[in-house]
Parts: C-alpha cells; structure tokens; sequence
C-alpha cells in the first residue's frame, strides 16, 4: 500500500490532514495512486476522511503533512495549475443561482478560458447528454435533486477535466437518477476521463470501481479492485443465523462447536441493533447449504433455537466489518 | 448522439486553455458579475439609491424649505451623501453575496475552483463591489440637480470628486469584505443593525467634521469612522468654503485605511475560503 503511482493520474504520498483544534488526524497518513483512466472509489462511513481527502486533491483544503499531485501537478504548490486539470461535483448544490442552466455551464467554461465557440457547441452537447435541453434558460432553483446533479457533473465536465471528483454523487437521488449517473460514470471512463469518486453505498462502489479504497479514521485499510478484496476474505461464502435470545444459550459452546467442522473457516459475532437475537456469521468454504443443519444441532446442542438462516456471498460490506469490526452504515 | 469525449484534450481549439493566465479568469468572473449586475440593474439602483434619495430628500429639501435648516445645509449634505451612497453600497455589494456565497449557497466554490489564485476572487469581490459603489455615488448627482435645482460643482475638482469617490467605493467593499468574512451567517443580521447605522450617522456625511469641535466626543468617534474622510474630502472639494478637513488629509486617511481593511478582509477571506 506504500505504491503512490508515480507518475498516475492522482499521487498521495503519507497525506495528513488535522483541523486546527481537533484532536486527531481527520486524514491520518494515507498513500495510494489512482491509475490514469480508471474510476477509483474511496468507500468508507461518514467522517472517515473521504471529503476532506477530495477537499485536499482539488485544493480546497490544505494539507498538514505529506503530498498529493493531481494530473502530474503539486496541489500545495501549483494550486492554479492544478485547478486547470481537474472537475469537482461537489456533494451539495453549489450552482450559480443567479445563472441559467446553460449559463451555468458557459460562464464555468469562461473561468477555464475555454474559447467562446467551443463552449457553446460543449454545453449543447453536454445539455442535451444529461437530458437538461429542455429547460435550458431556467434558474437551478426548481429542479429536483437529480436534475441538480446532472447540471453539476455537465458543469465540471465543461473544461474538459483530466481527472474528475465525484463526492457522494448518489446522496439523496432516486434509484433512475443514481443509474443515470452511474451510466455517465461509466462512459466516461469509456472515454478516457480518470474519475475519483466517494461513496459509503457499498453496492455504488462495487459497480462503478476499477479499485476501491476502503478507509476509516482517516487511514487507508485496503486498496484494490472490489473483486479481489472479497476474495481475500477468509470464507468464499457465508451462512448468517440469528438465535432465539430467550433462552439460556452457550454461545460460547457453538462457536467451539462450528470452528472444529473442516468447511468453517471462522465464526463472526454480527452487531446489528436492529434485529433483536444474537447473530453471527459463519465463514464457510464451499457449499453452505448441507451446514446449515449442523448449525442448527449445534446450537440445539447448545440449548438454543435457530430462527433464521441466510446464506451469501461476501460483499465489500463484509470486507468492510471484517476490516473494521463495524457496519459501514 | 455524440460523445462527451469529443472536445476532449485532444481538441487543439482546447488547447488553448492552458496558456490561459490567471487574469483572464478573473476577468471572467468579474464579467459574470457585470452580467448579473446589468440584467438586475433596476432592482439594483432602486436598493441603492433609495436610502440618500430621502435623506437628501428630507434633510435637504424638506427641512430647509420648513425653515428648520439653514438654506445652505443642502450643499453641505450633498457631498456627504455621495459619499455615504459610494462606501455603504460598496459594502453590501460584498458583506452580503460574500455571508450567502460562503454559507448557503455555497456558490462561491465554483469560482475558488477556477484557475487563479484564491485572493483573486477576493480582489474581483472588492471590484465588482466598488464599481456598484462608484454607479450609486454617480447617480446621486442626477438626482440631487433634480431635487435640489443645482448641486456645488466646480469644473476645476471633478478630477478630485472622481478619485475620491472611487476611493470610497474601494473602501466600502474592503470594510464589506471584513464583515463579511469574520461574521458567523447566523449573526450578520445583527451586525449589520449594529454597524451600518452608526456608519451611517458617524461618517460626517451631514455635517462637517470641523463644526463638531464643541461635540468633542462625538468629533473624535467621527475621525474613527472611515467615511468621514470621504466625506470630508468630497465636501472640500465641491464646496471649498465650507470648513472641512483638508483634502490631502482625505486622501491620506482614506486610501490607508482601504489598504488595511483590505489586508484584514483578504485574511478573513483566505480562511473562509481554505479548510
């Protein structure tokens, strides 16, 4: 995890990040390069340090300790410049209210010294990509929160970024709006465009990434194509029980009892607040089904009562809990 | 359909961009302003103007015509009130956008992402708001000639009055650029209460500072403010018979105290604008 990429589209290199007055790291040391052309997804919960390390490679934050280039460029020491080869979609609406739609994009693409008849041909094109052309003259103020997010992306595409940042594109929009972006995510990468994008939905991660950086407390805790890293879990597949609370149960006893049969590979304590009963998941290697009856006798054994069984394959929510003994959510 | 791709870096037309200096961005953010100023330009002048409209209105016309001011107060106020149009409007022009920019909106992202550095954005700030600041001022003298019948002007100062006003609108927009980069959103209502009416009546903007000598307390707040030496310096210079403080004296005062409150407000802005 020390490789930066040297010479990629995105270098971090021990890159820390603390508030003034707070009392840790919000980014704690994190190295990892982000290959040209590819998405790269930061997954992580709320406050693990995904916004403020974006906020950091598109010079918005300042770094307290380490470095990061963007397209090549110092982001500490050519801000400007790397202000040039970047796009940001920032996770709130931040479009000129005082602006049309198409307006939005123009003077956007003035800022980026864009010339004048190539920014017309750019937002028509782009406009009418992102289904925006029929209301073109309107204020951002009446669209819904997809609409919103469309215009952002089309905004930050105007200049023709080399490296696009996405933060938490799929907050609050609706299952069509999210496929949307998603659609657009993918064509640009089709296209050549390198894109970073944050997320905390494990399913978004999963679709949209070449690799996933799953980070929490602002350090990085894996990095690799979202395939890989749930192969690398110890179990191929998982049979996750919940047990009757009501009765007096050796827990202790079944997890001694499952961990001595050949296909467990290890048994997790599952923390879910939601569902009342005691859960845990079993890592198992190979077909799960023909388990789940020795699950049942040794918890019978044990004097309890199984009352649900669910079998799976791992996820990166998985990887996540199994990284950080907690929910990603 | 076409493909996002196809203006891409490849496109020569883009390669432009990179030769593109830092300037040029700021110019086109000040031509969006200028371009959101020009289309509100109505609903603009009638926000400005209309504060030293009734003043002059009341203090000017209505008062000296009723016999409770001495016929020649108008002229005396009406220097005072380009000056009062030029650095208020120069502050709301940045206190304002700069609380909503920074806070709610958030509109202000857009600009600090674009290729210059991030004091440039604050400099267009002081810009736009001054040019706004300057128009109000300019406005003042159609309408007090409408109002009054005849403004002080002598031929020989416009040079002066034209400076001084520019002045006075740089200075409103610093002063606003301090305001609105040190005040917390939620308590600029309450600071603009709190501010602009003592800057309003502190700014010797109707009367002139000389006289205050036997309000010695009153006289020295006055000297605090600012305006007053725009104020002042307008007054001396459209209507020279009138005790006022000199015009050097103005200018001195004036462009040094822009120059800090720039240098505060740049502060205020770069830790506003950076995490």
């Amino acid at each position: 995890m020390t490789d930066t990429g040297e010479g990629a589209a995105v270098e971090v290199a021990d890159l820390v990040k603390r508030y003034p007055k707070a009392p840790v790291d919000s980014v704690a040391g994190i190295t990892f390069g982000v290959r040209h052309g590819e998405v790269f997804g930061f997954l992580g919960p709320n406050g693990a340090g995904k916004t403020t390390t974006i906020g950091i490679l598109t010079t918005r934050i300042r770094l307290t300790g380490g470095r990061a280039r963007v397209a090549g460029v110092d982001v500490m020491s050519d801000p400007v410049g790397a202000r040039r080869l970047l796009g940001v979609v920032p996770q709130q609406n931040n479009l000129d209210r005082s602006l049309s739609v198409r307006q939005n994009l123009l003077f956007h693409a003035s800022y980026h010294g864009v010339p004048r008849a190539v920014r017309k041909a750019r937002a028509d094109e782009l406009l009418a990509q992102f289904g925006l052309d029929d209301r073109p003259d309107d204020r951002p103020d009446d669209f819904s929160g997809g609409q919103i997010q469309r215009m952002m992306i089309a905004r930050a595409l105007m200049h023709a970024p080399t490296v696009l940042f996405l933060d938490e594109p799929s907050t609050g929009l609706d299952p069509a709006a999210r496929l949307f972006m998603w659609e657009r995510v993918a064509q640009l990468k089709s296209e050549g465009t390198t894109v970073v994008i944050t997320t905390h939905d494990m399913e978004e991660a999963t679709v949209l990434s070449d690799r996933v950086a799953i980070i929490d407390h602002g350090k990085l805790l894996a990095l690799d194509a979202p395939a890989a890293l749930v192969r690398d879990m110890a179990g191929e597949r998982t049979l996750d029980c919940t047990v009757d609370p009501g009765e007096a149960v050796d827990l202790g006893a079944v997890h001694r009892e499952l961990v001595k049969l050949a296909a467990v590979d290890r048994v997790e304590d599952l923390e879910d607040p939601g569902v009342a009963g005691w859960r845990f998941r079993v890592y198992v290697q190979g077909e799960t089904a023909p388990l789940v009856a020795v699950v049942a006798q040794a918890i019978g054994d044990a004097g309890g009562r199984l009352t649900d069984v669910r079998l799976g394959e791992p996820t990166l929510e998985d990887v996540f809990i199994h990284l950080t003994g907690r929910s990603l959510r | 359909m076409t493909t996002i791709g196809e203006a891409l870096p490849s496109d020569p037309s883009l390669e432009r961009t990179r030769s593109w200096g830092p300037w040029q961005t700021g110019l086109a953010i000040l031509r969006r302003d200028l371009f959101v100023t020009g289309r509100e330009f109505p609903i603009f002048l009638a926000q400005v103007i209309l504060q030293p409209l009734f003043l002059l209105f009341v203090f000017g016309k209505v008062l000296t015509q009723l016999g409770y001011a001495r016929p020649g107060y108008a002229e005396v106020l009406f220097p005072g009130l380009v000056a009062l149009a030029a650095v208020l409007t120069g502050l709301q022009s940045t206190a304002l956008p700069l609380v909503i920019e920074f806070s709610y909106s958030n509109e202000i992202e857009d600009r600090l992402l674009a290729p210059l550095p991030i004091g440039g954005v604050a400099l267009e700030k002081i810009v736009i708001a001054a040019m706004r600041g300057a128009i109000a001022a300019a406005v003042m003298f159609p309408i007090g000639v409408w109002l009054l019948g005849s403004i002080p002007w002598t031929a020989g100062a416009a040079a002066g009055v034209v400076a001084m006003t520019l002045i006075g609108a740089l200075l409103g927009a610093s002063m606003g650029l301090v305001l609105g980069t040190f005040v917390s959103p939620n308590r600029i209502n309450v600071t603009f209460a709190l501010v602009l009416t003592p800057l309003l009546f502190t700014g010797s903007s109707q009367y002139p500072w000389p006289s205050l000598s036997h309000i010695r307390w009153f006289q020295v707040v006055s000297a605090c403010n600012p305006m007053t030496y725009v104020s002042e310096g307008l007054r001396g210079l459209m209507v020279p018979n009138v005790p006022h403080i000199q015009t050097w004296v103005c200018f001195a005062a004036a462009i040094g105290a822009w120059l800090v409150l720039t240098a505060i407000g740049m502060i205020g802005f770069l830790r506003r604008a950076r995490g």
